[in-house]
């Protein structure tokens, strides 16, 4: 085995260059590093400037989203090893707007999650004192999938749609949107729809797939997109034939 | 023009999200602000796994969670802040539940709770094992829909703006821009969590610098119980990413290398194929550390690349229970370990994983500087004393958030105006960072500096200790204190530049160094996660108090002791295994258990 793998890093100081370039960097590489803790080597012992986001280092925080070789990857939990003799080529996540080096602006999804409202809706709450909402292992388990994203981005990097059209409201906030419409507790469906539904929403998603390849926690946003379609159009469907609040 | 709000809480985690809900449901005429150097989601809290202790069962009593706690923490819990803690924490679970935080269910739909280490009974709430992550998710996601809380993502607060005796905001770099600016407000929360990185091998991630301890340490707030430091007993060597308790409460074995369970010679009680309440592997982690410390002594540990370690064996419990139960222990041991806990041994050995100490605070999170608040990791109240129990810090970071929040908001309605001067500290402090910070051409490097601090502290304020170890550790802290004030930035960057975050993160965690090991110093017994070699009984004629550390600008450190609060449990021998006081032996398993518990 080889003791040490090139790590080209793509560099973009908005100060001093108008587009990215690549640095590249001989690191270490025992079986047991992941591409971050090449990352971290060059940061501590060649080049004290560049620039990444990383935090709990056990894939649960959703920081280090980076591209690897042409994929999105979380870069906490992607093995150096897996790139044989390297080069192991690192940028920022694609689709996303680069403010330096490996970071990316996630501003842009910030702002969308927010508007489908993740948070249990109620008509009514059910006083503290009659205690917790019963909730049956199956009841669970019909929303439990989408309530495990860790909004890493990887998803959005991989989808073609955002690509192409950074007004689709993208798979992870539909799958968090889905988490609640499919939770037994949440009578907020109805609220979410419109932002669901509108031109550039769940329309927009032409089931590439895509971002369920790529998701870490094996959320599948591509299901819950799909899903959603059908409930979308019986709704639809419905208002046609029978006016609102009928 | 400079942001100005009623509260700002520095730090966006559990204890930050809940302290912003409950101002906004207290008042939501106040403006609030998250400060957080980190997306809030991002947050520490997001790594916790086990779950959160609160009383629910009809067998279970609140007096019992209390003494639990309180024998767990060696006797040095303050008894009232205790009695109050397990009484909310049941309420602030359920009202999580309400939010939608999607906890274990049992088949009828209700709650379900698991056993945990040093508790007598079954009171651990859980969402799987990715309970923190589940709960500072619901707690972000609900926080979204609160318009009073504005948020400061991805900005570093790098000291307190005081004047005339109380607080009055704080300085930040947005790091985006690379902006300075302060953000000013009539009261202060800090809740940016623990300082696990002072030590080389730890379950806590990057972002853990002790920064909140550090800002109250520099503003004369005093830090208290800074020597007890907590060792997990089950860490993965290299990463010391954390294998959760959970996989002991549900029936996991410690083995030596003669795949023994070493633990029953340690009085944590006599082995059985099921878990035992109070005994063998479901003993609390102070005991459970030493252990493991003594068995190295014996050679009964394995040696691997990455240092010693026994093994935590799960095979027993099969591949249906461990996926349902702990399924992201099984996550972690493949993606990081590459090994199967169906099938195979985990290697694991103590790792730093959380703070009993922390910034002083009273019942409702109040520090000693007017308008200035704490509440979770940073802070202590303490409910922790010597040892924290598992389960223990999430409902902490709760019911200490909601109070610290609803106090604040209280002192925030007072309406004191902010005073010009602060605007001159902020000033000052602008000019240090661009200054002074960016251009100074040093020569010592960051993460040589932090890894040599992080050798100190191992070396010398260890899971044992002695009086010549840690004096030793305050000389080598003062060496690389004076080292840091010539380190080299490289990067000359406003635009997210890491390098100067390093730096300061730096100087934080050699401040918290300095308190932890000048306090271990100071405590001449053992107690607790503080074990002394030169003092190897607990003195309660000299020590059932805390240490308060003031920071000393001319000289050193004065320490101070403050009496422990003790409502009705007064101090005796703490004992687990079968021995332990007013109960009989309790299998966890079996009739408690339902087999159809869902997760």
């Amino acid at each position: 085995m080889r003791d040490s793998i090139t790590l080209q890093v793509a560099r973009y100081r908005p100060e001093q260059e108008s587009e990215a370039t690549f640095d590249e960097h001989e690191v270490p590489c025992p079986k047991e590093w992941v591409v971050l803790d090449g990352l971290n080597h060059i940061k501590d012992r060649i080049d004290g400037t560049l620039s990444y986001r990383w935090s709990c280092r056990m894939g649960i925080c959703g920081s280090c989203g980076m591209t690897v070789n042409g994929e999105p990857k979380l870069t906490c939990a992607t093995f150096l090893s897996e790139y044989g003799r390297g080069p192991v080529r690192v940028e920022p996540l694609r689709n996303f707007p680069v403010i330096r080096d490996l970071i990316v602006d996630m501003g842009d999804f910030m702002r969308k999650l927010v508007r489908v409202k993740p948070w249990i809706v109620r008509q009514a709450e059910k006083p503290l004192s009659e205690g917790e909402y019963r909730q049956t292992p199956e009841e669970l388990d019909d929303y439990k999938q989408f309530s495990m994203c860790i909004t890493c981005m990887l998803c959005y990097a991989a989808c073609p749609i955002y690509g192409l059209d950074p007004k689709f409201i993208g798979p992870a906030a539909i799958a968090l949107a889905q988490r609640y419409n499919l939770d037994s507790r949440d009578e907020g469906a109805s609220e979410r729809m419109e932002v669901l539904s509108e031109h550039e929403g769940i329309w927009g998603c032409t089931f590439v797939g895509e971002c369920t390849k790529v998701c870490p926690k094996h959320v599948d946003p591509a299901g819950a997109i799909q899903r959603y379609k059908l409930t979308a159009a019986v709704e639809s469907m419905k208002s046609f034939f029978m006016p609102r609040g009928a | 023009m400079t942001p100005s709000h009623d509260v700002v809480l520095v730090g966006g985690g559990g204890a930050g999200l809940r302290a912003a809900i409950a101002i906004a449901e207290t008042n939501s005429k106040l403006s609030v602000a998250v400060v957080s150097k980190v997306y809030p989601m991002r947050s520490h809290t997001v790594s916790a796994e086990g779950g959160a202790a609160g009383v629910i069962s009809p067998d279970d009593s609140l007096d019992e969670h209390a003494y639990d706690t309180i024998s767990g923490g060696d006797w040095l819990c303050d008894q009232d802040a205790v009695e109050a803690f397990v009484k909310e924490a049941p309420q602030e679970l359920l009202r999580l539940e309400h939010w939608g935080c999607p906890w274990s269910r049992e088949t009828d739909g209700r709650i379900a709770v698991r056993p945990f280490g040093g508790m007598k009974k079954m009171r651990t709430w859980f969402a799987a094992d990715k309970t923190g992550f589940h709960m500072l998710h619901t707690l972000f996601q609900t926080s979204l829909k609160y318009a009073s809380v504005a948020r400061y993502d991805e900005w570093f607060v790098t000291r307190l703006l005081v004047d005339e005796g109380r607080v009055q905001g704080v300085v930040a770099i947005d790091l985006k821009s690379g902006r300075i600016d302060a953000i000013t407000a009539r009261a202060v929360i800090l809740c940016t969590g623990g300082c696990g990185r002072v030590f080389p091998f730890t379950t806590n991630a990057a972002i853990k610098n002790g920064d909140g301890m550090a800002l109250a340490y520099r503003a004369g707030v005093p830090l208290k119980d800074m020597e007890f430091v907590q060792y997990h007993p089950t860490g993965l060597p290299f990463t010391g990413i954390l294998i959760t308790e959970a996989a002991r409460s549900e029936g996991g074995y410690l083995v030596n290398k003669d795949g023994y369970r070493y633990l029953q010679d340690y009085a944590l009680g006599k082995p059985q194929p099921q878990p035992v309440f109070r005994t063998m592997e479901l003993g609390p982690r102070d005991r459970l550390s030493q252990a493991f410390m003594k068995e190295l002594e014996k050679g009964r540990t394995i040696d691997t690349p990455y240092g010693p370690v026994v093994h935590l064996d799960l095979r027993h419990l099969g591949q249906k229970k461990i996926s349902a139960k702990i399924p992201f222990v099984r996550e972690l041991c493949l993606k990081y370990q590459n090994l199967d806990p169906v099938k195979d041994l985990i290697p694991v050995r103590p790792v730093v994983h959380y703070m009993m100490g922390g910034v002083h605070t009273d019942i409702n999170g109040a520090t000693l500087l007017p308008g200035l608040y704490a509440a979770g990791e940073v802070a202590c109240v303490s409910i922790n004393g010597a040892n924290r129990l598992g389960s223990n810090s999430l409902p902490e970071l709760l019911v200490f958030g909601t109070r610290a929040g609803r106090t604040a908001a209280e002192y925030a309605s007072l309406g004191l105006e902010v005073t010009s001067r602060v605007l001159a500290q902020s000033d000052d402090e602008r000019r240090r960072l661009e200054g002074e910070l960016l251009n100074h051409k040093g020569r010592e490097r960051i993460a040589d500096l932090r890894d040599e601090m992080q050798k100190t502290m191992e070396e010398s304020a260890g899971i044992y200790r002695s009086g010549a170890s840690l004096a030793r550790g305050v000389e080598r802290l003062r060496g690389i204190q004076e080292r840091s004030s010539d380190i080299a930035i490289e990067d000359q960057s406003k635009t997210f530049n890491t390098e100067r975050t390093a730096a300061l993160e730096l100087s934080f965690m050699l401040d918290v160094a300095e308190a932890i090991v000048t306090s271990a110093l100071h405590r001449e017994e053992s107690r607790g996660a503080h074990q002394r070699t030169d003092f190897p009984k607990r003195d309660d004629q000299r020590f059932l108090s805390h240490s308060l550390i003031y920071r000393n600008l001319d000289g050193p450190s004065r320490v101070e002791y403050l009496p422990v609060t003790m409502t009705r449990w007064p101090p005796a021998e703490r004992v687990y295994g079968e021995a332990a006081p007013n109960e009989g032996q309790h299998h966890v398993a079996g009739s408690a258990l339902p087999s159809g518990t869902g997760v």
